[in-house]
């Protein structure tokens, strides 16, 4: 059969339902494969909608996502969806049309190095020399996205190498002598972290993205016990929100709460979290009494930022049942945690999340989640753009389960929640998809609401629209005398006519008195819908921990 | 120093401080790659995004045809190397990686010099040659050839002692290194 037939065969073989696309002069002979393969296949609009898409669909479903670019412009498109999985630990499997060989390096028609440009931003990359390495590639690249840390893997297929005929057998034997992650944990090494555990009397589990896949096992750990929880933006969900031992977010823009017990802890227990500087906030003074337990499938991670104490290389899933056993085996006395849950406790007293709700019925950009909260029931998959509504829908959305939460948090990605939830929808086709984007994030990848409109993948759309690139202002408000530069964005474009422009519903909300209400009717109206919510122009993200400072001196 | 963000101004000596972090111990990493192509940009490519520079670079085949080694020295601080070489262990065509003890560790490199060498120092240069156990590989009218093999500090004192003469060109592989005893490098 012809290479791209056994294409097909492999993605079938890696159970691949969806894939999102478009085509082009180097990937036709692809496309003439899907015509009849069975796959479905999404047409996006642009390729960085489909590699958005494709990541939506992962991080949903936490099963490999993939998707297709023809070679040159096709393949730069992707560039940012590749960085941003790669930043995220996104398992997304990027196929890319190349040149045919005899042109490779001659500056071809849509030449493009699509593997140089790519190099720093991959967990792995292939360019096919040979037709009969295809199949064996495809399967080594889902196998990489998908295991150890997950992460982006790109395929260049040069079209001719496309076309050949080649046997095809199924392969199953996948063997890479220079990859072979820890995944187990080190038994002596989990003693030691329970041990630490059992004698911490301010101790903090402090859980990241790593751990959205071992959400189940972290509970299990922390109710062993009542042990303190707080989750990157990454890791939301992973613990229940609702749950009394949940301390909020932590980092820049977390609660209080949680960055103070940080400060104050004598034992941080890090799972599936990398230390990230929004985080840390001033290195130097970052939780200065705590010993730390690191518990991180890449063992690049240990001890990148912060010298880890307890190092412990595996799954999550792998290691966390373990350490609960052990823990549980020390019979540690709980009411040496009664202190710290005191203190905990008069903080989360004195500085609750909450802002001034307007006196009128303007809509702060607040009271706007909380509106889309109680509306879906809490119940939805919220995808979210970046800036402050990213931050505000963090906040006050609570996240009771994982993968209900899908953001770009390494890169912070502009455009990326449009497309993003487009992939959750077609992953998730029973859940309530939602999308929380910016007046300026949404015109980032607006274009992907025609592919929502032609397959009705039914999303709906909610645009804090505070008609500025409203992140940025906030920084040039605090940080450099209200100097505005570039961040107004006026009243453009009409959001609701760009909405029915492509078939989608658009609604134009401004009261916040039906705004529940009204939210509740977008939900239920079929299709894809784009709410243009006009909410207060120049709200801030409290609290804050300022740039350059520690947690200890957050404002607001 | 000036906080990211802000619009405190930064100073170039507080700027230029805050990247020397080097500690100047000379490192000698050994990889062992598979045999594929693009395999040394990824792992160049890397150590310039990390900051370092590489100061020499050898890449050969080993005993088995399918992995080559690479060999490349460097300064770098303890701490950041061992980050790098934990990201070189992450590129999926890396085999093994060691970051060589100095004390442990066999080390030579290759080096040939053309010196200038008329009538008059000819004995000169060729004595020094002889001191260093160079061979002389070529010898025209006005030049000749040597070619040295050693350590990189001997081959630097080589260099040192030859300069004065005239060194018209020189070319060193860098070095290639070997654990003493009976451990796998
Ligand atoms: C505008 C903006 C503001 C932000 N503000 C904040 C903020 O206030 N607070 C905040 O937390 N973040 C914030 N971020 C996000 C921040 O930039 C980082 O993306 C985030 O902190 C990283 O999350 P993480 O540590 O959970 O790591 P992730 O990027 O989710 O990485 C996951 C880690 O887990 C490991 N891992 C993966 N799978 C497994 C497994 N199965 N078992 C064990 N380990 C595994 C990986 O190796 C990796 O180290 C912000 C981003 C933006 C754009
Ligand atoms: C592609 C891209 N360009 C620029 C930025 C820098 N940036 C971060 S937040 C932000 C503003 C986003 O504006 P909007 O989507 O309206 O969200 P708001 O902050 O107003 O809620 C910008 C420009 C980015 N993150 N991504
Ligand atoms: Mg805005």
């Amino acid at each position: 059969m012809r290479a791209v037939d056994a294409l097909m065969e492999c993605l079938k073989a890696e159970g691949v339902d969806v894939v999102f696309g478009l085509p082009g002069g180097a990937n036709l002979p692809t496309y003439d494969a899907f015509y009849d393969a069975g796959i479905r296949h999404i047409l996006v609009r642009h390729e960085a909608g489909g590699g958005h898409a494709a990541e939506g669909y992962a991080k949903a479903t936490g099963r490999v996502g993939v998707a297709l670019g023809t070679s040159g412009p096709g393949a730069t498109n992707l560039v940012t969806p590749i960085c941003d999985a790669m930043m995220d630990s996104v398992p997304v499997v990027f196929l890319t049309g190349q040149v045919r060989t005899e042109l490779l390096g001659t500056d071809g028609f849509q030449e493009a190095d699509t593997i140089g440009i790519t190099m720093p931003i991959v967990k792995h990359s292939v360019m096919i020399q040979h037709p009969l390495e295809l199949p064996r590639a495809i399967h080594e690249a889902f196998h990489i996205a998908r295991t150890g840390r997950p992460g982006p893997v790109v395929v260049d297929i040069p079209t001719d190498l496309s076309r050949a005929d080649i046997p095809y057998e199924p392969i199953t034997d996948i063997h890479l002598p220079g990859y072979q992650p820890t995944t187990d944990g080190n038994q002596k090494q989990i003693r030691l972290a329970a041990k630490a555990l059992a004698n911490a009397r301010r101790p903090v589990i402090y859980a990241g993205g790593g751990t959205l896949d071992a959400s189940a096992e972290l509970t299990e750990l922390a109710t062993s016990d009542r042990l303190p929880v707080t989750c990157t933006v990454m890791g939301l969900g992973a613990f229940p929100a609702s749950h009394p031992q949940w301390l909020g977010m932590l980092g820049m823009h977390g609660t209080r709460t949680a960055n103070y017990a940080m400060d104050e802890a004598d034992l941080i227990v890090a799972i599936g979290a990398r230390f990230d500087d929004r985080v840390t906030a001033k290195l130097s003074e970052f939780a200065p009494h705590a010993k730390f337990v690191h518990i991180d499938v890449d063992p690049a991670e240990i001890s990148k930022n912060v010298p880890a104490h307890i190092p412990i290389v595996g799954y999550a899933r792998n290691i966390l049942p373990r350490l609960t056993a052990e823990y549980r085996a020390l019979e540690p006395d709980p009411s040496r945690l009664d202190e710290w849950w005191h203190r905990i406790r008069s903080w989360q007293e004195r500085y609750p999340l909450s802002y001034v709700d307007s006196t009128d019925s303007e809509i702060k950009p607040q009271y706007m989640v909380q509106a889309l909260y109680e509306a879906s029931q809490g119940d939805a998959i919220v995808c979210s753009d970046v800036g402050q509504h990213q931050m505000w829908a963090a906040q006050h959305y609570h996240f009771d389960k994982p993968r209900r939460w899908i953001n770009s948090g390494g890169l912070g990605t502009m455009g990326f929640g449009l497309p993003a939830a487009m992939g959750a929808k077609v992953g998730c086709p029973e859940a309530t998809v939602v999308c929380i984007t910016g007046d300026g994030s949404f015109q980032m990848n607006t274009q992907e609401l025609a592919t929502c409109a032609q397959n009705g993948i039914d999303v709906k759309v909610f645009i804090m629209n505070n008609g500025y690139l409203g992140m940025v202002r906030q920084w040039q408000e605090l940080f450099w005398d209200r100097r505005y530069s570039q961040v107004d964005t006026g009243q453009y474009p009409d959001f609701v006519k760009l909405a029915e422009a492509y078939g989608a519903t658009g609604l134009r909300l401004t009261d916040k008195h039906t705004l529940v209400d009204d939210m509740r009717e977008a939900l239920v109206t079929e299709g894809p819908v784009v709410v243009d919510v006009r909410v207060a122009p120049e709200e801030n993200v409290y609290p804050m921990i300022a740039p350059g400072q520690p947690a200890r001196n957050m404002v607001g | 120093m000036g906080e990211p963000g802000t619009k405190e101004i930064l100073s170039l000596e507080e700027l230029e401080a805050a990247g020397s972090f080097r500690t100047g111990r000379k490192h000698i990493v050994s990889i062992l790659v598979e045999n594929k192509p693009g395999v040394l940009t990824r792992i160049t490519g890397l150590f310039a995004r990390r900051g370092f520079n590489i100061d020499t670079l050898a890449v050969g085949p080993t005993d088995d045809e399918t992995v080559s080694r690479i060999t490349l020295t460097l300064d770098g601080a303890v701490q950041s190397i061992d980050q790098v070489t934990k990201q070189l262990h992450k590129l999926i065509n890396v085999l093994k990686i060691r970051d060589l003890d100095p004390s442990e560790t066999m080390a030579r490199e290759l080096a040939l010099f053309k010196i200038s060498a008329d009538g008059a120092n000819r004995a000169e240069v060729m004595q020094v040659c002889e001191i260093f156990r160079a061979k002389i590989v070529d010898v025209s009218k006005r030049t000749l050839v040597a070619e040295v093999t050693g350590t990189q500090e001997k081959i630097d004192a080589f260099e040192r002692l030859v300069r004065p003469f005239g060194l018209v060109e020189m070319a060193r592989t860098g070095e290639i290194a070997i654990t003493r005893g009976r451990t796998e490098t």
